[in-house]
């Protein structure tokens, strides 16, 4: 925005410029004449010049001097000087002899006196400014003070040229010069009428205007025909200022409707390039003289809000809906052109105002960014990081950590050999995650104090990095399970204090643990085996194998490796191992999965044998149908790698809600797509998730497809229809098909660096110059970068010593003549008197 | 055929009378213990050949009064063994703690007979393959095409046993002192032999030749017994403190300085010692003269005959007779044992002790020869630790890295970490690491970035000399631009001039960084690996050529750079800048939001809440987040609230607002030793 600010302020710049055919003289200031004689002979036919004069010694009249003084710079840009002429005592002619001259300001065009100004009329720089072009554009600007002398002026320049008609208050205020300003670029384009009629102003506009604000209209005469009916009118929105003038002016002078036939991306008109949406009716041969209609009486409708244009489909190839029929492109740079299947001319206006207000908010609030980046800028030295903050915000904090043992270079080994079990945490104590781990892991320790058979120590490993290398921690935080005679195992999971404690807990038996008896087997199902599990909801997973097939067997126990301590899994593999599989109708080898406490049992034949594989369908298996999604556990569906059809509900779903997700989860699209819901108490970053695609929140349940993978769209579900099977299928259909619009698309942004850097290269550049490279004066090694003072005059004598230099070195000499330096010891005793302090 | 034929005799002979090894060491010093020790972990065929019965020879004699001048600081208040190596500067590397030199040393500097234990203990403990009483005498090439370098190296010792090596070591040091001639140099005693008692010195006037650390080491033992001592040497004194440079005058050693300014007889004179000379007078008294003086004199005339510089000058500072004048000049490389065609030349200028060598510590001469340890100095003389136990510990660690690179194809060691580790191990690495540390711009941190910058490879203590040649000399590949880190000193803060107690000496505000003076992280960016032409050309005053950005984390008092928005912050925000992305944390909360908002995800979200490895972090962590504004608290939500969300504009005033109280206690920014 800014940016386009600027390129059109500096246009009309260069078109005040152009405009002002008059010379320039050299200085802005206010010029010094010694004498009223000396003034008038200078006066150039043609050239205005506003003058005042005053007796050399000077009176009272200051403020007037002061505003005249300070409009001559502004006066200049139209080619009028303000000259100040020195009356001399005796003199009393007619400007310096009278009084009452002495109070007025005089302008004249040549040596013509075109108009004299008392001084209460110039009361500041707006005043003066207003007057002086007034007076000047005298024939530009048509003064009015009746509606028939209006009506007049329109009717002769009906079908001719355009009108601006401006009213103001008052002469001589900021509004006034604005018009006047405005007229002087496009006065000879436009024909300029002004009134200080508040009446008038009431006859041209509806309602009841405020006649204490001036106004100002387009009136598009040019194009009436009709000598009966007034010439169509096109208010200026903004206050009058020269900026919104000439901006007001260059959109009425654009074309009403732009034909395109080109990609709608590449499309730039005068709209954009001044902040406005350009929108875009897309014809077809078929339909073209209707759409070219209703552009016009969209685009009479959009006039000064947006442009319009009208694109040809035929023409150009483009790779949208076949139903959209508008498009809108907004001037912000990068943002995607939309496509839009609108019903009538009134939705497209109201789409543009709405885009308006909305961007005028936007603005608003860019701007506060705008300033708070600045801010920002100052303050690259204030944290960002919200862990590294909250950890920095914590640590005075003492944590509850006795439970914990401190593990050494000295006791470490001995401490794993003393336990058949011990969880270990390396940390480095200055690294914030490691440390917001050691807080959950804190939490961890209260929780599971008082279970047998867990032991949990820590190593910092800023002080003991030696061990930390030995066992190859390399990232912090890293937690590992040391159990005697085995591998120890690395902790994978999320840094909840949840899961830390479950993975601790499932890791205290073996995975997969192998049950004895069908006893053990059912009681396993159940949940109730082994009892140091009981506590822990889990869903079961038990390999049920016939002793011959070993193959499957050795896999799915090297998948238990895999897995240990993320999933809870038996293996039975008895006797009788095909009657208990049996009963859940599989043969072995099969897996039998218990959800929520063994209360369904499922079975699944194995067929493939790969480790990889089984553990892939392990986890597979794992997922719910139709999962709640959290915080924690949305990075497992997310690897499926699907679209998301997610049902956003202020608490608990309802039965029948669930019902009619379940059947469709379980439907024929549930390869597709990831049917799940997200409770917003439970999790209420939700919020933050639907604030970002709706603004608001809007009313739930709500029912959202979002395309995590690709394009990342996001579909609303209608509110108004309630969430059943038969009602989303068609809908995930449309969608599908491209025939719904998203309601919101998931930002592309890059993650960019927050902030800038110090930019210590710049900083240092001017001092610590780094000259060209001169080739071919390259020393011969690396000369020795010592910061001593005769040092560096010995890299100087390296560099550029040349190779003879180097040979009377070698020869012993320490580089220096002998002859030069005999008296050297007696000479410094000359110069100084260094010794004798001795 | 001829050349089969000549390949074929080349083997007989070395076959009749050469024990062959792939890698020899020259010198059992510490370097070559410290080379010995990686070469035997890494099962490598070599051997360590040392002219004395035991190691670390050197140690034996000098420094003849026996303290060294490495300190070893025993207690740091910390339990991170590489930082605590920071302040170690005898301990060599190795997994074996107990040989860490405070196990050996009470003293802060130690007595050098316990560094002779220390070396003697590490050789053995760690049963390196030394073989003692054995004098390399010779070195010379046998060219052949199947070797590694195009040639073996061949050794002979002093009962003219020969030895064939592909790779030659030499970490013999600076052994042979350094000795100036000028008339009546027969009257000067060496360092080497000067007598350390004391008595012997009683009521004498000593000239001391020199101005090092033996020098004033050797003043420093007789300064309560002498009349007066005079030091003449033709640089002015350097101190250690001012320059940074630890073989400089080191306080330890000064005591003269203190009497010299404080009104005593004893002084320091400077010229050039190559237009001196001595006069032995009837009474045995040495005088200063000139060689000017000499040159012109009638030959047939007596010692009275001779111009002494008070004749013409009576306030000559050195005209009262000395009666001893000892020689503290230090040591060079003895560069005779190599045959001709080793092309092992001295340095140019103030660095002719040492050999001639690249930045890869290979001889400029001998493809496969490497100097290690002191005599390797020439890399970094007069600016970081290299000549020293402290420095070339990890030096020597660089160079055993590129030959395993080079002949065994194993590339140099690094670890591959996700992208949201990049400020983190930075962070570590600067604050613990100490080879970066000692040798401040010598060494450097590599970071290579994978494609997309998804990713990043972490290699450690690389000469930054070869930073040009890094992929042929790692194996590694740097495609996708890099960081590299090193450690520097304000530009114009060392030097011997420099008033380094100036007022406000201390920078403390980030922002400010660049102009930090004490030992401080630099960072400096590339897109892509710097050219060996740029590297060859760059500014004298840059250690690297220009980088496309640079970074400085600003000094601290405790060189400890884990404040998380004066240190971690700017450099998240450098990295970020570079990479061109957001390396920011964020709580599982707002990965979920990000998830159904945004089509792509901060890496902290990609590679952590999405591989479900999210941050969920505690009640309490979360409700800070809130209150700093930088998390939105959704629980309570007002449905006509129609702010759209944005997870930091919530209360940004009221986090700016918190964080301008300016706790800034630059006043408490002081002064700090090495």
């Amino acid at each position: 925005m800014p940016a386009q600010k600027d390129r059109w302020f500096s246009s009309l710049v260069f078109l005040l410029f152009c405009a002002c055919s008059m010379p320039r003289s050299g200085s802005a200031s206010l010029q010094q004449e010694p004498s009223p004689q000396h003034y008038f002979s200078g006066l150039e036919a043609g050239t205005a010049s506003l003058a005042f004069f005053t007796p050399s010694v000077s009176p009272g009249a200051q403020p007037f001097l002061e505003q005249i003084e300070s409009s001559a710079e502004a006066l200049q840009d139209y080619g009028v000087s303000v000259v100040k002429v020195n009356c001399p005592k005796e003199d009393v002619s007619r400007y310096c002899g009278k009084e009452n001259a002495l109070r007025k300001a005089f302008l004249f065009r040549g040596s013509r006196l075109i108009r004299e100004f008392p001084t209460d009329a110039l009361f500041d720089v707006n005043s003066v400014v207003a007057n002086v072009l007034f007076a000047l554009l005298f024939n530009e600007v048509k003064y009015v003070e009746t509606l028939a002398d209006l009506e007049n002026i329109e009717n002769v320049l009906k079908g001719k040229s355009n009108m601006v008609f401006a009213y103001v208050p008052a002469t001589g205020t900021a509004e006034h010069r604005a018009v006047m300003e405005a007229a002087f670029v496009y006065g000879t384009i436009h024909q300029f009428v002004l009134t200080t009629e508040a009446a008038l102003l009431k006859a041209t506009s509806h309602g009841d205007p405020d006649v204490s604000s001036a106004w100002l209209l387009f009136c598009h005469c040019q194009r009436a025909t009709d000598a009966a009916q007034p010439c169509r009118r096109t208010a200026l929105a903004q206050p009058l200022t020269l900026l919104n003038i000439h901006r007001h002016l260059k959109l009425m002078g654009a074309p009403l409707v732009t034909e395109v036939a080109e990609d709608p991306e590449k499309v730039s008109t005068v709209h954009l390039q001044l902040g406005l949406p350009l929108v875009f009716i897309l014809s077809q041969k078929e339909t073209y003289e209707a759409d070219r209609r209703t552009a016009e009486f969209v685009a009479w409708q959009l006039l000064g809000k947006a442009g319009v244009a009208l694109l040809s489909r035929d023409l150009v190839d483009l790779n949208v809906l076949h139903r959209s029929n508008i498009a809108l492109k907004t001037p912000e740079e990068g943002m995607p052109i939309q496509y839009l299947v609108l019903e009538d001319t009134d939705e497209v206006i109201t789409l543009v105002e709405d885009k308006n207000k909305v961007k005028r908010i936007q603005e608003d609030e860019q701007e506060e960014e705008e300033d708070e980046d600045e801010k920002e800028n100052n303050n690259q030295d204030i944290q960002d990081d919200q862990v590294v903050e909250a950890v920095s915000r914590d640590k005075k904090r003492e944590l509850p950590l006795e439970q914990i043992l401190v593990l050494t270079e000295e006791n470490f080994h001995s401490s794993l050999s003393g336990a058949a079990r011990t969880v270990v945490l390396f940390y480095a104590s200055w690294e914030a995650v490691s440390l917001a781990v050691l807080r959950s892991y804190s939490e961890v320790a209260a929780l599971l104090r008082g279970s047998p058979g867990v032991l949990l120590s820590r190593v910092n490993c800023w002080d003991w990095t030696g061990l930390c290398s030995q066992e190859n921690v390399t990232q912090f935080p890293t937690m590992r399970i040391y159990r005697q005679g085995q591998h120890p195992v690395t902790y994978g999971g999320m840094w909840g204090t949840e899961e830390l404690s479950s993975f601790i807990l499932l890791s205290q038996v073996s995975c997969p643990l192998k049950l004895a008896t069908m006893d053990e087997a059912e009681g396993y199902l159940r949940g109730e085996f082994p009892p140091e599990l009981s506590s822990h909801h889990h869903t079961s997973l038990l390999g049920v194998f016939s002793s011959a097939t070993s193959e499957a067997r050795e896999a799915f126990e090297e998948a238990g490796n895999i897995l240990s301590g993320h999933v809870r899994m038996g293996m039975y593999f008895e006797d009788d191992a095909l009657a208990l599989s049996r009963k859940y109708s599989v043969s072995p080898p099969a897996l039998l999965l218990a959800r929520s406490g063994g209360r369904s049992v499922e079975g699944i034949a194995l067929s493939k044998h790969s480790v990889q594989d089984m553990v892939q369908m392990i986890r597979y298996e794992l997922l719910d149908i139709f999962p709640e999604i959290t915080v924690p556990n949305l990075p497992q569906y997310l690897q499926l790698g699907k679209p998301f059809l997610i049902l956003f509900s202020a608490g608990e779903i309802s039965q029948m809600e669930s019902k009619e997700m379940l059947k469709l989860a379980k439907g024929r699209a549930q390869q597709a797509f990831v049917a799940c819901w997200l409770n917003l108490k439970k999790t209420p970053v939700g919020h933050g998730i639907l604030r970002t695609y709706f603004s608001t929140t809007p009313s739930l349940p709500l029912l959202l497809w979002v395309n995590l993978h690709a394009g990342g769209q996001v579909f609303k579900f209608p509110s108004e229809q309630p969430i059943t099977e038969m009602n989303v299928l068609p809908w995930l259909e449309k969608l599908q098909a491209g025939l719904e619009i998203p309601s919101s698309t998931l930002s592309e942004e890059d993650w960019k660096p927050p902030l800038p850097a110090y930019d210590f290269l710049q900083m240092m550049e001017p001092a610590v110059p780094e000259p060209s490279p001169r080739p071919g004066d390259a020393p011969a090694q690396h000369p020795p970068q010592s910061p001593g003072g005769d040092t560096a005059g010995g890299d100087a004598a390296a560099r550029e010593g040349p190779s003879q230099q180097s040979t009377a070195e070698e020869a012993g000499s320490p580089g220096r003549g002998l002859r030069g330096t005999a008296p050297r010891l007696a000479a410094r005793d000359k110069q100084g008197k260094r010794h004798s302090e001795l | 055929l001829g050349l089969v034929l000549y390949a074929g005799s080349l083997c007989m002979v070395s076959g009749a009378t050469f024990l062959y090894y792939d890698y020899c060491v020259i010198g059992a010093g510490p370097a070559g213990l410290q080379a010995a020790y990686f070469l035997h972990q890494a099962n490598r065929d070599y051997i360590v050949f040392e002219r004395s019965h035991a190691p670390g020879s050197f140690f034996a004699l000098y420094p003849r009064h026996r303290k060294l001048i490495s300190i070893n600081k025993r207690y740091t208040g910390k339990s991170n063994s590489e930082f605590n190596l920071r302040h170690d500067w005898n301990s060599l590397l190795s997994h074996d703690r107990r040989l860490l030199f405070r196990h050996y040393s009470r003293d802060f500097f130690p007595n050098a007979d316990t560094m002779v234990r220390y070396l003697e203990d590490f050789a053995s403990l760690l049963k390196l393959r030394v073989q003692y009483n054995t004098a390399i005498i010779h070195v010379t090439l046998e060219k052949n095409e199947q070797a590694w370098n195009g040639h073996y190296f061949l050794l002979t010792d002093q009962d003219r046993k020969n030895y064939k090596c592909s790779s030659l070591l030499v970490a013999a040091g600076t052994w042979v002192p350094n000795v100036v001639n000028f008339p009546g140099s027969e009257y000067v005693e060496g360092y080497e032999t000067v007598s350390i008692n004391p008595e012997d010195f009683t009521g004498q006037t000593v000239l001391i030749l020199g101005r090092g650390n033996s020098a004033f080491e050797t003043a420093e033992n007789i300064l309560g017994v002498t009349n007066f001592i005079h030091m003449v040497s033709r640089s002015r004194v350097r101190l250690s403190w001012a320059t940074h440079y630890v073989g400089d005058l080191r306080a330890i050693n000064n005591g003269l300085l203190d009497t010299y300014q404080l009104k005593s007889l004893d002084g320091l004179l400077e010229g050039d010692l190559e237009d001196l000379a001595i006069v032995k007078d009837k009474k045995g008294k040495l005088h200063i003269t000139l060689r000017f003086y000499l040159e012109n004199r009638n030959i047939s005339a007596g010692i009275d005959s001779i111009t002494l510089p008070q004749d013409e000058l009576d306030n000559f500072a050195t005209r009262a007779p000395y009666d001893r004048v000892i020689r503290c000049l230090g040591w060079k490389f003895d560069f005779s044992i190599y045959n001709r065609s080793l092309k092992m030349m001295p340095g140019k200028g103030n660095i002719k002790k040492y050999p001639q060598i690249k930045p890869s510590y290979e001889s400029r001469g001998t493809r496969g020869l490497f100097v290690l340890g002191t005599a390797s100095h020439s890399v970094d003389f007069r600016k970081s630790a290299g000549g020293f136990i402290h420095g070339f510990r990890y030096t020597t660690r660089a160079v055993h890295r590129l030959l395993e690179n080079r002949h065994h194809d194993v590339p140099w060691p690094s670890t591959v970490y996700p992208i949201t580790q990049l400020t983190n191990s930075i962070i570590k690495r600067v604050n613990e690491a100490s080879g970066l540390y000692q040798m401040f711009s010598v060494l450097a941190d590599i970071i290579l970035l994978r494609e997309n910058a998804t990713a990043f490879e972490y290699l450690e203590e690389y000469p930054i000399g070869i930073l040009a040649e890094l992929e042929m000399q790692t194996g590694r590949k740097a495609r996708n631009g890099l960081f590299v880190i090193i450690m520097e000193y304000g530009r114009n803060f060392s030097g011997a001039d420099k008033d380094v107690f100036y007022y406000n000496r201390a920078v403390g505000e980030a922002q400010h960084a660049w102009q930090s003076n004490f030992l401080h992280p630099v960072i400096y960016y590339y897109k892509r690996l710097p050219t060996e032409c740029e590297m060859r050309l760059h500014h004298p005053d840059w250690p690297l050529p220009r980088p496309d950005a640079i970074h400085h984390i600003v000094e601290d008092f405790l060189t400890d750079w884990t404040a998380p928005n004066a240190h971690v912050l700017p450099l998240r925000r450098f990295l970020e800048n570079c990479l061109c992305t957001d390396l920011r944390n964020f709580f599982a909360e707002s990965c979920f939001l990000f998830v159904f908002t945004h089509q792509k995800l901060p890496p902290s979200c990609q590679q952590g809440y999405v591989r479900m490895q999210g941050l969920v972090g505690s009640q309490e962590l979360r409700h800070q987040a809130v209150q700093a504004g930088l998390l939105q608290d959704y629980t309570h939500t007002d449905f006509s609230d129609d702010r759209p969300p944005n997870s930091h504009d919530g209360s940004q005033e009221q986090l700016v607002r918190d964080h301008g109280i300016p706790v800034r206690l630059q006043h408490l920014v002081n002064a700090k030793d090495e």
